[in-house]
């Protein structure tokens, strides 16, 4: 028996075991299992099945996101403002509208897409620019506030920290005093400007360990992370699936 | 090729099914796994249950099917909370399926279809009045922004197209100032980070984050600093934060399928150095 023959039998033997699950599960929870499993199939090697539920997800989750983003801008803000912008002004006769704004977004979205022609293609620049600019301008104050003054505030407090009954809180100022450290460590280790060798040296190795720690922390989570989705899967399949799960 | 060389060689797709059947095998275990609360978890639950009967807590969900593993059960739980304890709850979400995952998690606490007038413990709650969804709105952070001035202006309608002003709950909601506590539960952009930056620190929004653990280790300043009131990281952290709100869910039962992982996982990474220090480094002298 060759190859190609064998694979024609796992297909129908596949399909079959499929359809009587559908008929018996159910057929969008038997779906969900076939490219649940379709993707699982890449662990064991690269193959048409695989490939098959990698497009038909990368399909569906593009096509979901162009529909729901063009009912959200294209028809409830731009087409419906510009709609209640117009009764306003013309119908009432009540000036003007600030939602009149909305026909300078769809301007510089149209923009957006004159790339696709070279000879006018420049506009799509104007439109950046706008984009560019305002979201500086906006993140620029947020992060400072948020990542800047406030995370350095944190760091600006006392060490020793106290119980409600007001007793040396141990744990809170060893967790207090590793906070200050590893912070004025780590920034040590990232100044360049004078050769990490002797008491800035030994600082700066304390700042490593302690990226190496936070790397360590980070790189767990994700493992859990991950192990969380499978988890989830393999109860979908053993549960909702096949129902082996009371 | 001695034990330890050949171990060095292994197929990795071995090592797929030690993880697929260290999974898998712990969900048809019915044992019960002690789940210790940590602090983040507890102080946000704290300010969660500080709440009064009446107040309108803002749910954002903003994650989506791929990640509702570890936060589907921290949006039943705060759902389930919301219920019992008589809070008002206005859904919205960030990501388009955002609010899809927010009902689901209702109906999960429901136990059967959405409708404008439910029956939850003897108690009728109605849409409009008890709950609201107020759908997805694209423009990420800036709508968070938008909401901190107008929170009509950013959701003019709820996700069925009915005008805000139709909806009693939403009857004297103009900003942040009139809601109570957002729970905002992200599996990325935008999400617990935007809520941090133009919802807490530009508009004082009281702001417990659900996460997934793979975000949780970068929000954790955000606790340190005041700026979050707790922090639910991932699987584990839905597990206690189920724990304290009194009920056993997804979380909860995935928790032993975890911690059998996590087990293989470590056994693996010390033989796969015991494999390395006594074979490996042989061969390499050969």
């Amino acid at each position: 028996m060759n190859n190609r023959v064998l694979a024609y039998i796992v297909v129908a033997v596949g399909i079959a075991v499929f359809a009587i699950l559908a008929a018996t599960q159910g057929f969008a929870v038997t779906m969900g299992a076939f490219f649940t499993i379709g993707i699982f199939s890449f662990l064991y090697k690269d193959n048409p099945y695989y490939k098959f539920s990698e497009a038909v997800f990368v399909g569906i989750s593009a096509g979901y996101w162009f529909v729901s983003l063009f009912w959200q801008n294209m028809v409830s803000k731009l087409y419906m403002g510009i709609q209640a912008a117009y009764n306003t002004t013309f119908v009432e006769h009540a000036g003007w509208d600030d939602r009149w704004m909305m026909l300078l977004g769809g301007l510089l979205g149209l923009f957006m897409l004159l790339r696709l022609f070279p000879k006018i293609g420049w506009l799509s620049r104007w439109s950046l620019a706008v984009i560019v600019g305002a979201t500086a301008g906006l993140y620029f104050i947020n992060y400072f506030v948020s990542n800047g003054i406030i995370q350095l505030g944190a760091i600006i407090a006392p060490l020793q920290s106290f119980t409600e009954a007001g007793k040396l809180d141990w744990w809170g100022t060893i967790s207090q005093a590793l906070l200050v450290a590893g912070t004025l460590s780590g920034v040590v280790y990232f100044y360049f400007s004078k050769e990490h060798t002797g008491a800035f040296g030994g600082v700066a190795k304390i700042g490593i360990w302690t990226l190496m720690l936070t790397f360590g922390a980070s790189f767990g989570y994700t493992v859990m992370s991950r192990m969380s989705l499978l988890i989830g899967r393999m109860d979908y399949l053993v549960g909702t699936w096949l129902g082996l799960i009371r | 090729m001695n034990f330890w060389v050949r171990l060095m060689t292994i197929d990795r797709r071995i090592i797929f099914l030690f993880v697929v059947i260290a999974v898998t095998i712990p969900l048809f275990l019915n044992i019960s796994q002690e789940i210790v609360v940590s602090t983040e978890v507890q102080t946000g639950f704290d300010a969660f249950s500080a709440l009064q009967p009446g107040a309108r807590v803002l749910v954002a969900c903003d994650y989506d099917p791929p990640s509702s593993p570890e936060l589907q059960p921290m949006a039943v739980a705060t759902f389930r909370y919301c219920l019992d304890h008589d809070l008002k709850f206005i859904i919205i979400g960030l990501w388009p399926q955002g609010p899809q995952q927010a009902n689901a998690a209702f109906e999960t606490v429901l136990g059967y279809p959405i409708s404008d007038t439910i029956t939850y413990n003897g108690k009728t709650l109605i849409y409009g009045r008890d709950w609201v969804n107020l759908g997805f709105q694209a423009g990420n952070e800036l709508v968070i922004q938008r909401m901190g001035s107008s929170i009509p202006a950013a959701f003019p309608r709820d996700y069925r197209g009915t005008p805000l002003e139709d909806l009693p709950l939403m009857q004297g909601v103009q900003n942040f100032n009139n809601i109570d506590f957002v729970m905002n539960i992200s599996a990325g952009y935008p999400g617990v980070y935007e809520w941090v930056q133009f919802g807490v620190d530009r508009f004082g929004v009281r702001l417990v984050g659900g996460t997934t653990a793979v975000q949780a280790p970068l929000i954790y300043p955000y606790y340190g600093s005041g700026q979050l009131l707790g922090v639910l990281g991932g699987l584990k952290g839905a597990a206690e934060f189920e724990g304290l709100v009194g009920v056993s869910g997804k979380a909860t039962q995935f928790m032993l399928s975890q911690s059998f992982a996590h087990v293989i996982v470590i056994l693996f990474i010390i033989v796969g150095n015991v494999a390395y220090f006594v074979g490996g480094r042989k061969q390499k002298k050969t």
